[in-house]
């Protein structure tokens, strides 16, 4: 897996808003990597950071209220949160590009599709107008789109949630960005064209050797997507690891409980099993492990001290005292046999 | 057998579609287009359906929140859609609805304890301590404490607040529960357990449940009966082991494979299908499915399918299982399920 090429490294994230009530930690202390031309899902529930972790990358946190206090993310050597503005928007778009939930509130009204998708083109590229409308109409091809020729001259709401979600594709990946970010891409589109839409993020991954960081609370989409996958709450990345590995042998007590809390269509269930108790505020809980109070394993440990994220092999982590016991186990287990 | 406890016939509304400066009427939006089923004492009946399909509105017909076009709603041997406004208010003391939204269904400027007391005071509980006691014991019927009855709704988190939502539909002690999308807006480690204290509740109170949902996995899991709704219809009813071991309806063929199943090992056929669904304003002719169906034939493009049972309590709304069509169409029927 280190053989290959890191495109993005977080390490240390830390993102804060500063409001009348206080300070609140959104993001504390954030480290991931992100391959070249894999799709890496952060999952988790609201408030755990998943989304201010990406406007993080993008460098687009509202200021005020919010900030990133600290950390590092590294793009092809530099370090995204030391540049300025100026640099900062030749990368936006261009390196990095991202996709939003809801495609209409991220869709200019007043212009027509050819006009927002050869915007990028004309910033980033030194490329002709004729030559840029040649492009955009290629690329709404590329994403399915029929009649592309006509779209490019209509506006955003004549198109439909699906159509509209494919433009905002076309358009993130028009200048063949290295990394996209999609936040919650599908959460407001029918299941029947979330099919569609995840399938054809699916294909252009793997055509145009884009780096995905897919982020989302469905583990559905989770599961049929990613590559690997970061679990987060309050703030923190709990757990890491190759999709597979998460699903089957879920190494953090909050994934467990996520993964059996959820009804699946396959069966018929009696009863699910939830999660006790409540997902908390950002930054309401200040001292030890962040899932403790609802944790059905949580001992004296973990509320007094904060797990660090043990390696459990195979580019597996988890964020538990659970595996750092395991661990010790194994060690003297090793060391008593000689 | 058993009297159905709600009874509807040919159930529509058309929503008129006005324009112009006189606002003449220049045709309908066909939201709920002749939609019939039953729903038996006890039972959970879910409607799952993309959006525009009429799920919504269906719920809100039977409440007559809504007036419908035409149709019927037969309650407990009583249709509704023959009562005038007092006996319908008597009425709504058996029927609730549960809301998706509980940050927009719960007044802010209320109390909790105002919240649930109204219900009882419409429904002429007249003993202010009666109604005090009554609040008490809802709130703590639903998981949450009485001293909660003093605060007010932002104090609440999403799934504290869907219990609050529930709590108000118990007070009056109904027969029939609505719940329109009632975990959709709630996080995954939350959806779980007031789908749990839904189920809770049924068993306690003999509550039958109409269970609206976009969500296929969190219907299985609620529902006895499941229908299935495409512009305004239902395509498919049946229990639900066995629509979703069996599914018949091409678009119910596709909506399941269409669904993400939290399980990276699991392979399958997906049956992604092409293109959006048409407006309500301008359904297709015929068959309102024959646009995007992988399966379509002449007929379907002329024809609208009625729904017909297949098997005992199985019913499918599709040309491929009419006597005409077999007849005359040697298109292998895609019978066995789609998981």
């Amino acid at each position: 897996m280190d053989s290959r090429q890191k495109v993005l490294e977080v390490s240390g994230l830390r993102t804060s808003f500063f409001t009348d009530g206080g300070v609140v930690p959104a993001v504390d202390g954030v480290d991931f990597d992100l391959y070249r031309g894999e799709v890496l899902g952060i999952v988790g529930e609201s408030g755990c950071g998943k989304s201010v972790t990406s406007l993080s990358v993008m460098g687009l946190v509202p200021n005020p209220p919010g900030k990133v206090t600290g950390g590092e993310i590294l793009y092809g050597g530099t370090d995204l949160l030391k540049l300025n503005e100026r640099k900062m928007r030749k990368v936006r778009g261009n390196e990095i590009a991202m996709i939003f939930q809801e495609p209409m509130t991220s869709l200019n009204p007043l212009f027509t599709i050819g006009d927002q998708m050869i915007e990028p083109l004309r910033i980033h590229r030194k490329i002709s107008k004729k030559a840029a409308r040649g492009k955009a109409v290629d690329m709404l091809r590329l994403v399915g789109l029929p009649r592309a020729g006509e779209i490019m001259d209509e506006y955003p709401h004549q198109l439909s949630g699906g159509m509209r979600q494919r433009v905002m594709i076309a358009m993130a990946l028009i200048c063949e960005p290295k990394v996209l970010i999609a936040d919650e891409p599908t959460t407001a589109l029918d299941v029947t064209i979330q099919a569609q839409i995840l399938k054809l993020m699916k294909d252009l991954n793997e055509r145009l050797d884009t780096a995905v960081l897919l982020i989302t609370h469905d583990l559905g989409v989770v599961a049929e997507t990613c590559s690997r996958v970061i679990v987060m709450y309050a703030g923190k990345v709990v757990e890491e690891g190759p999709v597979g590995e998460i699903f089957r042998n879920p190494q953090h007590p909050y994934t467990e409980g996520l993964l059996k809390s959820v009804p699946d269509m396959r069966f018929k269930q009696e009863r699910l099993d939830p999660i006790p108790g409540n997902v908390p505020r950002p930054g309401s809980i200040k001292t030890g492990c962040r899932f403790a109070a609802r944790c059905p394993y949580a001992f004296g440990r973990c509320t007094e001290e904060d797990p660090d994220l043990y390696d459990t092999g195979d580019g597996h982590r988890a964020r538990c005292f659970l595996r750092e016991r395991k661990e010790a186990a194994a060690y003297e287990g090793a060391l008593a046999e000689g | 057998m058993k009297e159905p406890l709600l009874k509807v016939e040919g159930l529509k509304k058309h929503f008129p579609v006005k324009k112009g400066a006189l606002g003449r009427v220049k045709g309908h939006v066909k939201a709920v287009d002749g939609v019939s089923f039953d729903v038996m004492t006890g039972e959970t009946l879910g409607i799952v359906g993309e959006s525009g399909c009429g799920k919504s509105t269906t719920g809100r017909l039977l409440m007559r929140l809504l007036e419908p076009t035409e149709g019927k709603v037969i309650f407990d041997g009583r249709e509704l859609t023959a009562l005038g406004g007092d006996e319908m208010r008597k009425m709504r003391r058996d029927i609730q609805m549960v809301f998706q939204d509980p940050y927009a269904s719960l007044n802010p400027r209320h109390t909790i304890g105002k919240i649930l007391e109204e219900p009882l005071l419409v429904h002429g509980v007249k003993d202010p301590k009666e109604r005090k006691r009554k609040v008490r014991e809802f709130l703590e019927i639903v998981g949450l404490s009485g001293y909660h009855a003093t605060r007010y709704p932002h104090q609440f988190s999403g799934g504290q607040r869907q219990r609050i939502g529930i709590a108000r539909a118990l007070m009056t002690n109904p027969k029939l529960i609505i719940a329109d999308e009632p975990v959709s807006a709630l996080d995954v480690s939350i959806q779980s357990q007031v789908l749990n204290l839904m189920q809770d509740l049924q068993r306690e109170f003999g509550l039958t449940y109409i269970f609206i949902s976009h969500d296929l996995s969190v219907v299985r899991h609620i529902s006895d009966r499941v229908a299935v709704m495409y512009l305004g219809r239902i395509v498919e009813i049946a229990e639900s082991d066995r629509l979703y071991g069996m599914p018949l309806h091409p678009y119910t063929q596709a909506l399941l494979s269409a669904v993400p199943v939290p399980d990276p090992g699991f392979v399958r056929e997906q049956i992604v299908l092409e293109g959006d669904i048409p407006s309500p304003a301008d359904p297709p002719p015929g068959c309102p499915f024959h646009s995007r169906c992988p399966f379509r034939m002449d007929v379907c493009k002329s024809n609208v399918p009625s729904l017909a049972e297949q098997e005992t309590g199985h019913s499918v709304a599709c040309h491929l299982y009419t006597e005409e069509a077999r007849g005359d169409d040697n298109k292998t029927l895609v019978t066995e399920g789609s998981l």
